[in-house]
């Protein structure tokens, strides 16, 4: 990986308070797993920062070894990798996710 | 050997697992990207293994995609993943 992709990555996880790496963007998701993650940071109403790696190769192998994650979506929070698509729904459904946000005093929907 | 089976081999081997369901949801995928036309490049896998005690989301995730790592490589696109302990499969 280009050490110029890891500082990128690493500025815009410490920048943005929730960064969506996924499939297209959160109007047009080009994945169904993106689009579920989409779905529930709207259930959630969070603000969030997206990176399509659709139009970004470097970036779509680079977050992957940066993760050490093998798949797309990838979320994290306050710079912290938290999970891909089925991590971030069973999270979700068992209220952990909410959670994990107002811990880390990150507005959402139940916290408003 | 086919993928799947390829699959099941694998971590019965590394995680001996208490119960493991295999599905092949590539056909809920065709014509979406990744999608093989040979089928066998989306699975979704529940795991039950006692090694997983103890270990994140994350960490059990990781387990099973560094035994499969050969597999997502190559034709497998996508795996899902519901990873549970014995206490926790109920």
């Amino acid at each position: 990986m280009e050490a110029s992709v890891a500082d990128r990555i690493r500025r815009d996880i410490s920048e943005n308070d929730v960064v969506l790496y996924m499939k297209g963007t959160p109007i047009f998701p080009q994945c169904g797993f993106s689009a579920a993650v989409v779905q529930v940071l709207g259930q959630l109403d969070v603000k969030y920062k997206s990176f399509d790696i659709l139009i970004d190769p470097g970036l779509r192998e680079g977050i992957k070894e940066f993760s050490n994650w093998p798949t797309l979506p990838q979320l994290y929070v306050k710079g912290e990798f938290v999970g891909g698509c089925d991590i971030v729904k069973e999270m979700y459904q068992a209220g952990e996710l909410a959670a994990l946000f107002q811990a880390k005093g990150i507005a959402t929907a139940a916290g408003a | 050997m086919t993928i799947s089976a390829r699959i099941e081999q694998k971590l019965t081997a590394a995680l001996t697992p208490s119960r493991l369901v295999i599905n092949d949801d590539s056909a809920r995928h065709q014509g979406h990207g990744g999608h093989h036309p040979e089928g066998e490049s989306h699975f979704h896998l529940t795991v039950v293994s006692a090694l997983f005690e103890g270990q994140s989301r994350v960490e059990r995730h990781r387990m099973v995609y560094d035994i499969l790592a050969e597999e997502l490589a190559g034709r497998v696109h996508a795996i899902g993943l519901r990873t549970l302990t014995p206490a926790e499969d109920v």
